[in-house]
């Protein structure tokens, strides 16, 4: 793509087009070949804004996996193109944190290309002041592609009423035996947890950071670097609440 | 130690507590009874500080503080435990994350040092024990997947490990069976039953006061207290009922 696109195109109707107007036009996106039977792990920490671009292609019975912790600049965009071949597995673990006018999004297109291919998307976002935070995911399976095993569980936390969360799980199905989870839930915490943990003296904003914490950590389970990526996004909550 | 003094209290601007007064002195064991709809579990609320809950007039004061003026988290760091009625889960915070953080925090309001945690360990394992209660549940996500039982046990170790001046006990017995029934009480009467500490039991039923024996027994009805007695009263409202007792 070389014209700046609007927010009238589909995978862009959320972002923050003036703070893309200024990185604009993007580098090309990155390339990655999972060799058949090999495996790939990688780390994205966005935290200074900007567009991470990432296409993977992970051969037969490869395995690929992705932990994202996307928190930094005014726009903070991470988009995945996966495609799958036979018997590959993806699984993607994202936490999205935003606060102030912040606009953060992670899009995702994953393509189950060939037969008994597995891929699992969990995506874990927290939203305050008045910043959006947005998934938009598809999920497309090939004709041919067979025992597909896909799952999206994509939730939204937002700290007030003024902030935005954006899920848009999406499927586009050719095959005909195949498993596609997709659930997307968008909520606020309870305030009656708050009080809960108030009433055993924990202070409003400690009490705040341990139910988000609850929320958000489980994405990192498998990175090599969990703990560094937890305590980063324990930092980012700390600002938020 | 406890002192209510005419409180009036609104939840959703319906009135609820309609002028109660009442004192619990160190070393006193209260009963609050009363018929469904008088302000039970309102009164443990209001003194919780749960937001929704508006006082409207009257004063409360905990050890010469006004407790009203004092953030929930406030009063529990000086010394006010608040047994829930129906105890909240917290999904993905475990118990013990959760209660060290709790005890740590009221210690560092209090002024005293942290706990370690081996330190906490050693009091949690304790207080477990002594309510028949799993470590393995102690690790558990708080009363995510427990029982109305387990939780109301659950209530009672964290009682024990934070160690109150104050409890006030929201129907602590609801839906406990016989035997858990008297584990609880046994709790309450090890944790609570002494020189410097007080509880306030709030309950609908007289069996939980066999083994919990209260110093008074009020009755609450409408907002108010409306009776006040020894641990016989108890009795008389169990074989006469609500209706005869607050008329």
């Amino acid at each position: 793509m070389t014209a700046l696109p609007s927010r009238k195109d589909e995978a862009w109707r959320y972002s923050n087009i003036d703070a893309l107007a200024r990185i604009w036009p993007l580098p090309a996106a990155e390339n990655v070949i999972v060799p058949a039977g090999a495996t790939f792990a990688r780390t994205i920490v966005q935290d200074a804004g900007g567009v991470v671009q990432l296409a993977l292609s992970i051969g037969k019975n490869a395995a690929a996996a992705i932990h994202v912790l996307n928190s930094g600049g005014d726009y903070g965009r991470v988009e995945l193109n996966v495609t799958l071949h036979e018997g590959a597995d993806f699984t993607l673990g994202c936490a999205q944190i935003g606060g102030g006018d912040q606009t953060l999004e992670i899009i995702t297109t994953v393509t189950h290309a060939e037969p008994g291919a597995t891929s699992r998307q969990l995506v874990r976002s927290v939203a305050g002041g008045t910043a959006t935070v947005s998934y938009l995911g598809k999920v497309a399976v090939a004709r041919d592609a067979q025992q597909t095993d896909s799952e999206q569980d994509i939730k939204a936390m937002l700290l007030n009423r003024s902030a935005t969360a954006n899920a848009k799980p999406e499927l586009e199905i050719y095959a005909d035996d195949v498993k596609c989870a997709h659930g997307c839930a968008i909520g606020e915490l309870d305030p009656m947890g708050l009080f809960y943990l108030a009433a055993r003296g924990i202070a409003p904003a400690a009490a705040k950071t341990l139910m988000l914490q609850a929320f958000v950590t489980g994405v990192f389970e498998g990175a090599a670097d969990e703990d560094a990526l937890i305590e980063a996004a324990l930092k980012k909550l700390g600002e938020l609440v | 130690m406890l002192r209510i003094t005419n409180l009036h209290a609104t939840v959703g601007d319906k009135p609820i507590l309609k002028g109660l007064t009442l004192s619990l002195n160190a070393g006193e064991i209260h009963a609050i009874m009363g018929p469904n709809g008088a302000g039970k579990s309102t009164l443990s609320y209001v003194l919780g500080g749960r937001p929704g809950y508006e006082v409207t007039g009257g004063s409360v004061t905990f050890q010469g503080q006004d407790l009203l003026a004092l953030d929930p988290h406030e009063r529990a760091a000086a010394g006010l435990f608040l047994g829930f009625q129906y105890p909240v889960e917290i999904p993905g915070v475990s118990n013990v994350q959760f209660l060290r953080e709790a005890l740590n925090a009221q210690r560092k309001h209090r002024g005293e040092t942290p706990l370690s945690g081996a330190e906490f360990l050693k009091i949690a394992r304790a207080q477990a024990a002594a309510l028949n209660m799993d470590m393995e549940m102690l690790k558990r996500p708080v009363n995510v997947g427990f029982s109305g039982g387990e939780k109301k046990r659950n209530e009672m170790v964290q009682m024990g490990i934070i160690a109150p001046v104050l409890a006030v006990l929201d129907e602590t017995d609801s839906g406990l069976d016989i035997d858990a029934l008297r584990v609880v009480g046994d709790g309450i009467n090890r944790i609570m039953r002494k020189p410097d500490k007080a509880v306030l039991l709030i309950t609908h039923y007289q069996r939980l006061l066999d083994y919990v024996r209260p110093d008074f027994v009020h009755v609450l009805a409408d907002g108010r207290i409306v009776k006040t007695g020894g641990p016989e009263l108890a009795l008389e409202l169990e074989a006469e009922g609500y209706a005869e007792i607050a008329a």
